[in-house]
């Protein structure tokens, strides 16, 4: 239990180090995308760190847990993940978007072990994550596959045509965490194409549903571990874009936006 | 295996050879699985499902869905086969196409059912003669369009063996089957159909038969055509394109496709840049008219006339 208690302090340290080392290399290269990062950054430390079963040392374990980034923009928070996980060494993670790097702006599985598929085009993350989750039905492995979307990607149709397949054929192994910042590139979700509401949508495709606060390691520990139901599920995982430093809090801008070194500094002083 | 049933006599059609090829190889080789968007027919796919029900994946009207579903399954170790008319294959889910299997690079195999203008009179909609050139850049994604039910067969076990991504195009049309002896399947390399040395004819798929036709009414007229079957669109067999420049000195695609950006765009840009020869394209300029599938062909020059025309204005270039 005590072990069990210790997880979600683990969890928010290792959520810290990526919010920092993120930022860090979104400044180094004065490109990324530090808001959606910072969105996620909890929810997939939750997953590395609490929840998946892998072997960094062994990245095609057949039996391994998928996770699938398909907000693939937010490579801050992908490639820090990969990295405290032990899929590779902190100094490739200095390359972030030089020439040749091993880290692109987008993730790619032939570049970097841990990747399990190429993302960037907004839309492709769930039907990937739909076929692994056949495929684990097929073979009747007991691995589990994640796929983390941003809100304002599921707009795209084709994330409505997987997750009306998954619904039908009751993938329980399937988990669809979306990462509700309500903002997009240009504006709010709701303003651009409303999403809400998300849940009762979800439960009309045949999906469990789940709301958990995505900046909380415990709660989102709970459900991300809770015991698969006879249906795929879906969780809708509340968050703010640019989560952690003040000024970037709630703000489209940071979408893509970089920090110049007063604003790295600040941002560093916060992130403690 | 079942030899192909005909369905005319001396004419067949490909699908029966795709699905006997690929319903033996799914008996020794659990791991080969199908994706459809509701085409279990129009793939012929019917008795593949009886036999292995749990291993057809039927995602509905859903091509993007498809594609993607195709990639993951390759990611859990099956070997997917993706099977679907050409034309919803190739443009609806075109990006992934592009991101989740060529890039990526998982080990897909696409399958475009009735390519080409197969579909005749239902139009430019459910024609796919775009394909070779939306997918010719795709450097990674090997691209076979067999000639017939014999190398329908070999491109499907060859797919089922190779690790990495393939897009097969089919076609409903019946075609005869060619005849060449002591026949290997080599992916990447022209087959050599007919021996010439005044002018060569590439084609691939369904127009292979139509330049030996044309050759052989060329020959009448003292022209000695080559005819290679260029199956495999992508790798080109460049070798051998440039041999027919050298040794030939001329050049005629046919292509059941867009003459923009396929097989003869292919061979044009590696002839323009290597050894310029005047090269005719014969294939379909653009959207086509209301027709049936024999009316385009004719209407466009995909007969053993039009095609031997076109050897005609590509020797009449050299003499100039």
């Amino acid at each position: 239990m005590t072990l069990q208690n210790d997880k979600p302090a683990l969890i928010a340290q290792k959520a810290l180090w990526m919010r920092r080392r993120a930022f860090k290399m979104v400044f180094d290269a004065q490109l990324g995308h530090p808001g959606g990062d910072f969105s996620a950054i909890d929810i997939i430390a939750t997953l590395y760190f609490g929840v998946m079963n892998y072997d960094a040392k062994t990245p095609n374990m057949p039996g391994r847990d998928r996770f699938i980034m398909s907000k693939g923009h937010a490579t801050g928070a992908l490639y820090t993940a990969l990295c405290a996980a032990g899929y590779f060494p902190e100094d490739w993670l200095d390359t972030y978007m030089k020439p040749r790097s091993m880290l692109n702006g987008h993730p790619n599985r032939n570049y970097l072990p841990g990747v399990e598929t190429n993302t960037g085009p907004l839309g492709h993350g769930l039907p990937v994550g739909l076929g692994i989750a056949i495929a684990g039905q097929m073979t009747g492995a007991d691995f589990r596959t994640f796929v983390l979307t941003g809100d304002g990607e599921i707009q795209e149709g084709s994330h409505w045509e997987a997750a009306m397949t998954a619904g039908n054929r009751g993938l329980r192994n399937l988990t669809w965490i979306v990462d509700r910042n309500r903002l997009q590139q240009g504006a709010g979700t709701e303003e651009t194409n409303g999403l809400d509401p998300l849940d009762k949508k979800f439960e009309a495709f045949n999906w469990d549903v789940a709301m958990v606060d995505g900046h909380d390691p415990a709660a989102l520990l709970e459900v991300l571990s809770a015991p698969a139901g006879d249906r795929p599920r879906a969780i809708i995982a509340n968050t703010t874009k640019g989560k952690g430093v003040s000024f970037m809090e709630n703000k489209a801008s940071w979408h893509h936006g970089v920090p110049n070194a007063e604003q790295f500094d600040l941002a560093m002083k916060e992130l403690v | 295996m079942a030899a192909p049933a005909a369905k005319t006599e001396g004419l067949y059609d490909c699908r029966e050879a795709w699905v006997a090829t690929l319903e033996t190889l799914a008996a020794s080789d659990e791991r080969i699985v199908v994706v459809v968007n509701d085409s279990v027919g129009s793939s012929k796919l019917g008795g593949f499902q009886k036999k292995f029900p749990d291993r057809l994946v039927n995602v509905g009207i859903a091509e993007q869905c498809m594609v993607g579903v195709g990639a993951g399954l390759a990611n859990g170790g099956r070997i997917p086969f993706v099977s679907a008319a050409g034309c919803f294959l190739t443009s609806r889910s075109l990006e992934q196409v592009k991101a989740d299997i060529a890039y990526a690079g998982f080990n897909v195999k696409l399958v475009g059912q009735s390519s080409g203008v197969a579909y005749g009179e239902l139009g430019p909609t459910h024609h796919s003669i775009e394909d070779f050139a939306w997918l010719r850049p795709l450097t990674n994604l090997t691209v076979i369009a067999p000639a017939d039910p014999w190398e329908t067969a070999e491109a499907i076990k060859w797919a089922a063996a190779h690790d990495g991504p393939v897009y097969i195009r089919l076609s409903r049309m019946p075609v005869p089957a060619l005849d060449v002896p002591n026949r290997v399947f080599r992916m990447g390399k022209a087959e050599l159909v007919h021996q010439g040395s005044d002018v060569t004819l590439i084609g691939c798929g369904t127009t292979v038969h139509l330049a030996v036709a044309a050759a052989e009414a060329l020959k009448a007229e003292g022209i000695s055509a080559r005819v290679l079957n260029m199956a495999t669109i992508n790798p080109l067999d460049e070798a051998a394109v440039l041999a027919a420049a050298t040794e030939t000195g001329a050049i005629v695609t046919v292509e059941e496709a867009s003459v923009r950006g396929g097989l003869g765009g292919a061979v044009a840009e590696l002839t323009a840049s290597n050894h310029p020869v005047p090269v005719e394209r014969v294939g379909f300029p653009g959207f086509v008219p209301t027709g049936s599938v024999d009316w385009l062909f004719k209407e466009f020059g995909l007969s053993a006339d039009g095609i031997a025309a076109a050897a005609r204005r590509a020797l009449q270039r050299c003499r100039k």
